[in-house]
């Protein structure tokens, strides 16, 4: 299990919580499971989020490793000029 | 000032320009240098209200104008066919129901020269239901305020409201208990801050030229940030497969953000299908300010609270930005960033991204943040000022440093915030004497940057020379970078590289270079690629030499075999494996694709001294330094050039730029007499300070620069300017008259 953090908006989606156990070895399968788990999430997700691993920022990686211990936050997905 | 030293050849050297000659010579082909044979001219016909239903649009008496080749609206796109991610996008290049804000495009035209196509536009007749509307963030979020998107409920309140308004989300980010925090605090200072709409005011205009030939194949010509991504959403937008669409991206003359999406080329496109012939489009200026960029106004309240000692017990942050007509704010980048510079327990940012009748909001040089920064870092300043502590040493006691958990929640790994601060506190600058009038004025700044996807190809010439395509458009001197990576990691010398922009035929997908992500990304794909060529260049001589590939190291430019063992043979130059490339097995190239991570965040510290004049409320900017970690400048001259070009960007954002809104709606000065970007005479020399402060993610240790150096501004200017005028401003640009304002207010005067 690994521990994902959402920022504060989204736990509308998640009964109001932060943090998130979820079932997850790498970004693809942490995404299929917040939605699978909680399906008002979709729209932000379908949308585009990026995730911070380690403090690693990734978009769209979904083969990049997750392990139990990280530190993992699901961020709006960055943008820049 | 580093540090560390690494060993470098050629990185960090200061070679001339690839492009110099071209760009100082005037010959450089920029977006509306090209020409084709039967060439038409594009024109579009803007909305003139701000707000207008579209009730009908008559094209007969225009399409009837002898020299008029086609003449288009809405019903040229097939608005079904479109995903729901790009419906705003088609909806901003061509108004559907409505017209959302003034300068919207509802119709355009070829024709066979410029009168001919003008004339036809005034031919269209337009029959609009005007309605009420609303630019002004905070009026847009009133309930009473005209609903501009009758879809938009906003996002990230529970319960979601059934009634549709201008607020499209709440975000909201932080870690702790601010209430608690501001419990504990010694001294609290809660301000109200409010930032204008600025433009990117990149110099060239949006142009391109665009040929679909009868067959449905199509090329396009533009100015832009991201070919790729115009092929992508192009395509989609006209109904053609991606691969029968090639697009070349031009020269750059400026973009800032703002050309990172589309809106000319897709109507170039169907007029040229239309037409038979390709057709060129070039905005005016006027249309640019009006229908192309801008970044967003906001109005903004920020509160923080610290012991005597300094150290801040709670931050929080009340941000509204409007976005335009689809509410595209970069609010929550903004509410992310507020506070990242500080090491904090309680933290807790809140941003609403609100619709208004403005043109749709692109990127700006790290969306969101310099606002947030402004009002953050005036009130730091203040908090300093209040508590007696050095502005400097204030920051410096709350830094964020490596193993800081951000205030938008991920532990930051290495970076250079700190010295950046000491960087700035050790400068002549931050101790020289100020004359009457004059203030001094600091804050700090971070951006994200990030990598993306990124593919690139490394050809090996067989004169030894190489020739590299990127995907990435050159904005700010990411080809001299290239060659210089590629040279260090072959060992031979920068001379020998040359690096293109590859079209979109020729190369796999790239994103838009944007967030900071060129240098970055595409070289850290060049350093892999030219890795991938050493390999292939190493096994070449192996087996020319017939040992194994494993017995051939890389060295100063040579294969050479790898210890006694593997025998005694000269080593074999690069242009010497080239030249027989033919005899050991065809050409050689290296190449890489990747979806890179792993762009190290980027912090700034900005100083700047300010004089006001107390008669007529004028600003001058006397003197100006910036201190950014690089984490390795690549090319030095144009890492020192993304620090001045953001600290002047935000010299004009702080005391001149603004959009201003009539009554009536419509944007009342679009056109660089009225909007007045710096000049050259406005401006003094900007001091620089590279911090190199290695990036882990990177080989080379390379941050993005291109947009961290816009965030401190227009706080540290208005430090500054406050300073001189002794009276908090509050409120951006800082024009003459809202100085005198302030000054007029002030209880000292």
């Amino acid at each position: 299990m690994v521990q994902v953090m959402l920022w504060g908006s989204l736990t509308s989606f998640t009964e109001g919580r932060t943090a998130l156990e979820i079932e997850a070895a790498n970004i693809k399968e942490l995404l299929e499971r917040l939605e699978e788990h909680y399906p008002g999430l979709k729209p932000t997700l379908e949308k585009g989020v990026s995730v911070s691993i380690d403090g690693m920022i990734y978009n769209d990686a979904w083969f990049q490793p997750i392990n139990p211990d990280s530190e993992v936050y699901l961020l709006p997905r960055l943008e820049g000029g | 000032m580093g540090t560390h030293e690494p060993a470098f050849d050629v990185v960090g050297t200061r070679p001339l320009r690839p492009d110099g000659v071209e760009k100082v010579t005037g010959s450089a082909k920029f977006g509306a240098d090209l020409t084709a044979p039967g060439m038409l001219v594009g024109k579009i016909l803007r909305s003139s209200h701000a707000h207008a239903r579209i009730r009908s649009i008559d094209t007969s008496k225009a399409e009837a104008l002898p020299g008029v080749k086609a003449v288009i609206t809405c019903k040229n796109f097939d608005k079904a066919k479109i995903s729901p991610a790009k419906q705003n996008i088609l909806c901003n290049i061509m108004a559907q129901e409505k017209a959302l804000y003034d300068g919207h495009a509802v119709a355009a035209v070829a024709a066979i020269s410029n009168q001919i196509a003008r004339k036809a536009l005034r031919l269209i007749e337009v029959d609009y239901e005007v309605l009420a509307h609303v630019t002004d963030v905070e009026e847009a979020m009133r309930p009473s305020a005209p609903v501009i998107q009758d879809d938009m409920f906003t996002v990230g309140v529970t319960p979601q409201p059934t009634q549709a308004s201008n607020i499209a989300k709440r975000s909201e980010f932080g870690h702790g208990d601010v209430e608690k925090g501001f419990s504990q605090a010694d001294v609290i200072i809660e301000r109200q801050f409010k930032t204008a709409a600025t433009h990117q005011g990149y110099i060239e205009p949006h142009a391109c030229l665009a040929n679909v030939t009868q067959d449905g194949q199509g090329e396009l010509w533009c100015c832009t940030q991201g070919h790729f991504m115009v092929r992508e959403v192009c395509a989609e937008l006209i109904g053609m497969d991606i691969s029968k669409l090639r697009v070349t991206a031009s020269e750059i003359g400026g973009g800032f953000g703002g050309k990172t999406t589309v809106f000319i080329e897709p109507v170039a496109l169907v007029l040229s299908r239309e037409a038979g012939r390709p057709v060129k489009i070039v905005m005016s200026r006027d249309e640019v300010f009006r229908a192309s960029g801008p970044t967003s106004s906001t109005s903004m309240r920020v509160k923080i609270g610290a012991k005597n000692d300094g150290i801040f017990t709670a931050c929080e942050a009340e941000l509204k930005y409007q976005g335009g007509a689809f509410a595209d704010s970069p609010v929550q980048l903004g509410a992310m960033s507020a506070f990242a510079c500080y090491n904090l327990e309680n933290v807790k940012t809140v941003g609403y991204d609100v619709a208004t009748n403005r043109p749709k909001n692109v990127a700006y040089r790290a969306p969101g943040a310099p606002m947030a920064a402004y009002a953050v870092e005036s009130v730091v300043a203040e908090i300093a000022d209040r508590l007696g502590i050095d502005q400097l040493e204030l920051r410096l006691k709350n830094a964020a440093r490596e193993g800081t958990k951000s205030s938008y929640g991920p532990v930051f790994k290495r970076m250079g915030l700190v010295e950046t601060l000491q960087a700035a506190k050790v400068h002549d600058h931050y101790s020289a004497p100020l004359g009457p009038n004059q203030g001094r004025g600091v804050a700090s700044g971070f951006w994200f940057n990030f990598g993306g996807q990124t593919c690139v190809s490394l050809n090996i010439n067989v004169d030894g020379t190489i020739a590299i395509a990127v995907g990435t458009p050159d904005i700010g001197g990411s080809r001299a970078s290239m060659c210089l990576m590629a040279a260090e990691e072959l060992g031979i010398a920068y001379d020998n590289v040359r690096t293109i922009i590859a079209d979109t035929s020729s190369l796999g997908y790239n994103d838009v270079t944007d967030g900071s992500r060129a240098t970055f990304a595409s070289g850290l794909a060049i350093i892999n690629a030219a890795r991938d060529a050493k390999a292939k260049l190493c096994a070449r001589a192996a087996k020319t030499w017939d040992i194994p590939a494993e017995a051939v190291i890389w060295e100063n430019g040579c294969a050479k075999p790898a210890g006694a063992n593997a025998g005694n043979f000269a080593p074999l130059s690069l242009a010497e494996i080239a030249a027989n490339a033919e005899k050991t097995g065809g050409p050689i190239a290296g190449h890489f694709e990747v979806n890179a991570g792993g762009a190290g965040v980027s912090f700034a510290t900005h100083i700047v001294d300010a004089e006001v004049d107390r008669e007529t409320g004028f600003v001058k900017i006397l003197r100006y330094t910036v201190a950014q970690d690089a984490g390795k400048a690549v090319h030095p001259s144009y890492v020192e050039g993304q620090f001045q070009g953001g600290a002047v960007q935000g010299i004009g954002w702080a005391i001149n730029e603004e959009y201003i809104y009539g009554e009536d709606g419509k944007l009342q000065n679009p056109g660089f007499l009225d909007y007045r970007i710096p000049v050259a005479s406005d401006l003094p020399m900007i001091d620089t300070v590279i911090v190199e402060v290695p990036n882990p993610g990177h080989p080379y240790g390379v941050r993005g620069v291109g947009e961290t150096s816009i965030v401190p501004p227009l706080a540290a200017i208005s430090n500054a300017v406050s300073a001189a005028a002794g009276v908090r401003l509050t409120e951006l640009p800082m024009s003459p008259p809202r100085v005198l304002k302030a000054l007029e207010d002030s209880p000292d005067r």
